[in-house]
């Protein structure tokens, strides 16, 4: 199965061109790609695509509706208006594409190395260690998690530190019980004997064998996972709870955006958008990837195509 | 069966001693909670009178003990900022709350189903796509944003529905369809593929050779074998929508325990904090039990185990 699926993507992904070759035959995958690379250079350079800071204010021009231009002569424009402070929004969609991915990634992270360090103890060990932690992982699961994240960033403040803790640590479970999964299978494979019997310790095991063989499944999940994280971010920062004020956030933007929402919807509708494609195109890249990694499917396609 | 639902009730106690362990720690997060109660000003005699008030110069094994056990008979102090007791404070905005949860529950299933199955049965047809495009496109819309929107399009566009509040039935209608977006997209994908999966066994073939209407073939057969995942998922997805009622009901002003909570947060009132925290992970709890009673009900090969 493992080695099927090893065969297709050693065929079509030949360094990195091969790689990009295979994603853009799907178009859904395509269009993914293209709005997360324009959300990933947003992030990177922000001050090369805003054109102005995104805590500047013109107070003078405070919100003016999109396609503004103001000034003497006509200096300013505001493509997608102006908030209440005057801070263009197109600026600050911009420059909060940065705190969505790096609040992303990190919690991303923190919650994969938890969950796959602990889900291949579990799978691995067995016995008394995997009941336990199992056990712990149910317990999570049966906690409203939001309200704890509120709870918890309420009592010692919101910083962008304290959001990627609590979001990270929160997550942990689902990639603690899909590793566990299927470490049990993978362990009982003939080439993990094979490991043992040569005397192969367990870390090496563990990590040479039976690591990359749960990766597929670790990085749908991861993806998938910057998605919620997003939503969850901009939820909080929604809330008030989220990364402090003179950060730009698209869930912050959208708290002004609510309290204005009888006079300038331009506050309102334009992150919203922002976060919307996001999402969207990180889920449809999650899916190609379930798709592609799925070792069933591949199977399948390797078979038909002998 | 009955075996059962002891050892889950017996499971759910379990879950609430974690749930009250982790409630109690959340006023040790900071490392000193006399200076959460007692904000910025005071003095050191305050600070080591409120101490030995509040208990927090004992062991700590001893304070998770009153804790529980005020927990248990519904005392988790006085609000710090009503000065009354929480408990009833929270209960008396839980029912708007269960209220909202189940208008957004009724909202999403009379949509998911319909969509669900008719996108199973015309595979591919262009209503297929459609139902398909509209799932996928709520299941990436935040709920604030979503919510935001209506009150943009329905109330202050076209004043057609009220906005803030719990005045009158009206006013649950855009809060609900907020709330309950998410679900709705996620339970229609889910009997989609499920009854897909449903249509392809043998049994329906069978079904169809025995000359019943396709009417029945697919609601009888089909529908009640599709069900069983989505009971399931409909029991996590309530559990979802009384957290997801906490982004609702600040977007609606709708005066609910979602509110409540991130009014305490904001105001670090903790014991009211606690209080929420408990009351609503008690409330998933008993959803979650429910749900698995129902599925065994449900699925006489689960029940037989």
């Amino acid at each position: 199965m493992t080695n099927s699926l090893n065969r297709v993507l050693k065929q079509d992904m030949r360094g990195i061109w091969g790689a990009l070759g295979f994603v853009l035959r799907s178009p859904k995958a395509t269009i993914g790609l293209l709005i997360v690379i324009v959300i990933v250079l947003f992030a990177v350079v922000p001050d090369r695509w805003a054109p102005y800071k995104p805590n500047e204010q013109f107070l003078q021009y405070a919100l003016m509706p999109p396609f503004s231009r103001t000034g003497n002569p006509q200096s300013h424009m505001f493509i997608l208006g102006t908030d209440q402070l005057g801070r263009d929004i197109h600026s600050r969609v911009i420059y909060s594409a940065r705190t969505s991915v790096i609040i992303g990634l990190t919690a991303v992270f923190i919650s994969g190395l938890i969950g796959v360090t602990l889900g291949l103890l579990a799978g691995y060990r067995g016995g008394l260690v995997d009941d336990i932690l199992m056990r712990v992982a149910d317990i999570q699961l049966a906690f409203p998690f939001i309200l704890l994240a509120i709870a918890v960033i309420g009592v010692l403040g919101n910083s962008i530190h304290n959001i990627i803790l609590v979001v990270g640590i929160a997550n942990w479970v689902i990639y603690a019980r899909v590793v566990r999964g299927e470490t049990l299978s993978v362990r009982e494979r003939a080439y993990v004997e094979a490991a043992r019997t040569i005397g192969a310790s367990s870390i090496r095991i563990v990590l040479r064998h039976i690591l990359p063989n749960v990766s597929a499944s670790i990085i749908v999940i991861a993806t998938f996972g910057v998605a919620s994280t997003i939503i969850t971010e901009a939820g909080l920062s929604f809330l008030g709870l989220g990364v402090p004020l003179h950060i730009p956030s698209w869930g912050a933007m959208l708290a002004d955006g609510r309290r204005f929402v009888d006079t300038s919807w331009w506050l309102a509708v334009f992150p919203g958008i922002a976060i919307f494609l996001t999402v969207l195109a990180i889920n449809l890249l999650g899916d190609y990837l379930r798709d592609v990694l799925d070792p069933y499917v591949q199977m399948r396609r390797t078979l038909q195509q002998q | 069966m009955t075996r059962y639902i002891v050892r889950r009730l017996l499971w759910a106690v379990v879950v609430l001693l974690g749930v009250s362990v982790v409630t109690f720690l959340v006023v040790y997060l900071t490392g000193d909670p006399t200076a959460l109660y007692m904000g910025p000003e005071g003095t050191k005699a305050d600070y080591e009178l409120l101490q030995h008030a509040m208990g927090f110069d004992r062991p700590l094994y001893e304070q998770y003990w009153r804790f529980l056990s005020g927990a248990i008979s519904g005392d988790f102090g006085l609000s710090l900022r009503h000065q009354r007791p929480t408990l009833p404070l929270v209960l008396e905005k839980l029912p708007a709350t269960i209220q909202l949860a189940l208008a957004a529950m009724a909202f999403a299933m009379a949509f998911a189903l319909p969509l669900g199955i008719i996108s199973a049965v015309k595979k591919d047809s262009l209503l297929d796509t459609v139902c398909m495009i509209i799932a996928m496109a709520g299941q990436c819309i935040p709920t604030f944003w979503l919510g935001i929107m209506l009150i943009l399009i329905f109330a202050v566009q076209w004043h057609l529905l009220p906005v803030y509040g719990r005045m009158e039935w009206r006013s649950l209608i855009l809060p609900a369809v907020t709330l309950g977006a998410w679900a709705m997209a996620r339970t229609a994908r889910l009997t989609r593929s499920s009854m897909l999966e449903v249509l392809g066994q043998d049994y329906m073939r069978t079904a169809r050779a025995k000359g019943l209407a396709e009417q029945i073939v697919i609601l009888r057969h089909a529908l009640k074998n599709a069900a069983i995942p989505v009971v399931t998922v409909i029991g996590l997805e309530m559990g979802s929508l009384l957290s997801g009622a906490i982004i609702t009901e600040t977007v609606f002003a709708y005066p609910g325990v979602g509110r409540l909570a991130v009014e305490a947060v904001v105001n670090k009132d903790i014991p009211m904090v606690q209080a929420v925290v408990f009351v609503v992970a008690t409330m998933f709890v008993v959803v979650n039990i429910v749900t698995d009673i129902f599925y065994v009900v449900l699925d006489p090969r689960v029940r037989l185990k």
